[in-house]
């Protein structure tokens, strides 16, 4: 293979404290919340109505539309409310509480799946309710469909973890690195058309490159990537350069370039529902930062509140302090800790002010540092600009000019600015607001 | 009850901070004005205070006047008065010195709307105007004044090669120390080179623009004479030092790409070259970079980075 540079320019502290820890199973909380917006698409429909009783596992919200994904209980108990809360992207969706029992009494109709062929395994993976998890939350079920539509010949195995603090994935790479091999078994038999499964990792995880080399060395067709610690080696576009030499054009997908992400745990979870037929209810979640008192890894039910896992990992050692949920480049921020965890949810982080807060906002020096950093070599300047012409026209032309549509959020822009400006926050208002622009031109015609 | 923090994503970012960057110009500024004070005396420290002074009091006032917030504080108007000074000779009337000072930040910077928003590098702008207005003062130069000598007008290396003098040319070493006529902060090739290094040690500055350009100085004048020696002397001599390091590596004059910084820097170098060589200054360098400044944006655009999967031509 010829020697290629790898994109991503950031160096970032990766404070992977919990990289040792092994997960530890946290007590059920009295309720869990479950929002239907736990992935990309539509919200998932309630089935259950209050006063219904649950048990673990058993299905209380299906998928609406063709992307979206079912939701399953994580505690046994009653169902005390529904109703719509406001989420974190200012949308307001049904929300399911349940009251926990304290039993966890599983759910009878709990049987592993078959799986014979392409089909019933896409099958399984739309119930198994698992969506990307990593943090993208694109449903499984959906993504693997273009296996049906597209010729793919790579899958990549996402086992980057470029944020700092987060650990979970890595935790999957060696707790559970037989369900990772098992999921790429399964995708063996059901489409033989792939003939490459490439595990991206990067190198400040020795012990996983090790562990999954291990497992996979008599596997021809596995091969494992150490990828270098510049941020952000996850995202899909940059990993798929990195791993295959593969660049994925504008406005189309990795599948349509014989390519398919998918994250470590993703196909760790779909593993384990094949083996159980449990679907996905619980998953690990790092605990960690200045502000935590006793940071961990935690295995969480989905639905459990920030408060329940921050409370399980010993508190919150100052009150004024800034909690994620996410990674610190591109989580988001907690304003109410009542929020519940979801299938995306792969660390809480919290901070104290000192660590979030110090560079006072200034004007732009045009050092070009944002320039430099930008894995996708995109000029964050020239979005800002864009907004600040005369018209929307105008503003909108620019916006496209600069292929705003390219930018991703990775938040190195914003990390290097000397001058603090929000440039990830105005590319986020900038994309979004072209996106509204196109759609209201659209249907005007 | 707990009281959240909440921001967008990014939660953290980086120490450098715009005072920082400036902070460090003006440490690796240090050893070019230790040099000036020792080659040209008391003068030279009188004219580095003197312009420091009258450039944080400028936009002091200017923001002040304007109602605009207060930027000092971030040192960017010490880096233009400490670089002004350094480009001037000793000979120059002090009083000239603070109309150069108030010109650089208030018409030229200010004026556009201050940090990161001029167009033409403050320094190389009140450079030109000074020897343009008050050439008999800030015309020509002194020769150092080493061991309690009087400050006397001399050829500059560049002008006895270009017109030719009585005075002979001082050695290619002294040339790399500073011990020859010229401004007070550009003579000391030493001096600069180290705070150049400092630099682009610390990630304020690429190498690829110093090099760039001096190498394209030196190519071309060696082309051009066919002579190592002169070739040296183009290096070495007029302000070519102090503005590979510090002038054409400015921030809001030149492109904002690493592409189009390194045209850029080749461009001034060429334009050098064409003023020596054929215009009627001895110096090019003010010129070439202020005639870059007005190209930049053009070069910016045109050197952009072809984004990742972008479709299209």
């Amino acid at each position: 293979m010829l020697k290629r540079k790898f994109l991503g320019n950031l160096r970032l502290s990766h404070h992977k404290n919990t990289a040792d820890m092994s997960p530890v199973r946290m007590t059920p909380p009295q309720e869990i919340l479950l929002p239907m917006d736990q992935h990309i698409g539509a919200p998932a429909t309630p089935v259950v109505k209050v006063g219904d009783t649950v048990r673990v596992g058993q299905l209380v919200a299906e998928a609406t539309g063709a992307v979206s994904a079912p939701i399953y209980a994580s505690v046994s108990g009653k169902v005390t409310k529904i109703e719509n809360t406001l989420r974190v992207n200012g949308k307001s969706v049904p929300t399911i509480r349940i009251e926990n029992d304290g039993e966890m009494t599983a759910f009878d109709g709990i049987t592993p799946p078959t799986v014979t062929d392409l089909d019933s395994f896409l099958d399984a993976v739309r119930k198994s309710g698992v969506v990307g998890m990593g943090g993208a939350g694109f449903p499984t079920g959906v993504k693997l469909d273009f296996l049906k539509k597209n010729s793919v010949h790579t899958v990549i195995l996402n086992g980057a973890e470029c944020e700092p603090y987060i650990t979970s994935d890595a935790r999957t790479m060696t707790d559970e690195a037989d369900y990772v091999y098992a999921g790429i078994k399964l995708l063996q038999k059901v489409a033989p058309e792939i003939k490459k499964y490439i595990i991206g990792i990067e190198k400040n995880k020795p012990e996983c490159i090790e562990i999954l080399g291990n497992i996979t060395k008599d596997d021809p067709s596995v091969s494992i990537v150490p990828l270098p610690l510049l941020y952000p080696q996850g995202a899909e576009k940059i990993l798929i350069y990195n791993t295959t030499g593969i660049t994925v054009p504008e406005g189309c997908l990795p599948s349509e370039v014989g390519t398919l992400v998918l994250n470590v745990t993703t196909l760790a979870v779909i593993a384990k529902y094949v083996e159980t037929g449990m679907p996905l209810v619980e998953r690990c979640v790092t605990v960690d930062g200045s502000a935590i008192a006793e940071p961990k890894n935690v295995i969480v039910p989905i639905g459990a509140s920030v408060a329940d896992v921050i409370n399980f990992a010993g508190g919150l050692k100052e009150p004024h302090c800034k909690v994620i949920m996410g990674g610190p480049m591109t989580g988001h921020a907690v304003y109410d800790l009542t929020e519940p965890v979801i299938k995306t949810t792969n660390a809480i982080l919290a901070f104290n002010e000192k660590e979030t807060f110090g560079k006072k906002v200034t004007a732009c020096i045009h050092c070009g540092k944002c320039v430099e950093i930008c894995p996708n070599n995109l000029n964050p300047t020239s979005f800002v600009k864009a907004l600040k012409a005369d018209t929307v026209d105008e503003r909108m032309a620019l916006l496209e000019d600069a292929h705003v549509n390219l930018c991703m959020e990775c938040g190195c822009c914003a990390y290097v600015c000397p001058a603090a400006r929000p440039l990830a926050e105005n590319i986020r208002v900038a994309k979004n607001s072209l996106r509204e622009y196109k759609a209201h031109k659209a249907s005007l015609k | 009850m707990e009281k959240l923090i909440v921001s967008t994503s990014p939660h953290i970012q980086s120490k450098t901070s715009t005072q920082g960057i400036m902070r460090d110009v003006i440490i690796a500024l240090l050893p070019a004005a230790v040099a000036g004070c020792i080659l040209f005396g008391w003068k030279a420290l009188l004219m580095i205070a003197v312009c420091v002074a009258t450039t944080v009091l400028s936009e002091f006032l200017f923001n002040l006047l304007t109602k605009k917030e207060q930027t000092v504080t971030d040192l960017s108007a010490v880096v233009t008065g400490l670089i002004l000074a350094l480009s001037l000779p000793a000979k120059a009337n002090i009083f000239h010195c603070i109309v150069g000072s108030v010109f650089a930040i208030v018409v030229v910077k200010c004026l556009f709307g201050g940090i990161g928003c001029n167009f033409a590098n403050p320094a190389a702008t009140a450079r030109v105007f000074l020897i343009i207005a008050f050439s008999a003062s800030i015309g020509g130069a002194t020769a150092p004044a080493l061991g309690g000598v009087d400050l006397v007008a001399s050829a500059t290396p560049l002008e006895i090669i270009k017109f030719g003098s009585d005075t002979t040319l001082p050695s290619l070493l002294d040339m790399f120390l500073g011990n020859r006529a010229g401004a007070i902060g550009e003579t000391s090739a030493l001096a600069l080179i180290l705070g150049g290094i400092y630099l682009i040690f610390r990630r304020v500055i690429k190498w690829h623009v110093p090099v760039i350009y001096i190498a394209t100085v030196f190519l071309l004048s060696l082309i051009i004479k066919q002579d190592l020696t002169v070739a040296l002397y183009q290096v070495l001599g007029g302000g070519l030092v102090i503005a590979a390091f510090f002038m054409i590596t400015d921030y809001s004059t030149t492109p904002i790409n690493t592409l189009g910084k390194m045209v850029f820097a080749f461009g001034c170098g060429v334009i050098t070259v064409l003023i020596r060589f054929w215009g009627s200054y001895p110096e090019g360098v003010s010129f070439a970079i202020l005639l870059m400044n007005i190209l930049s944006p053009y070069i910016e655009k045109l050197c952009a980075k072809k984004p990742l999967g972008k479709a299209g031509k």
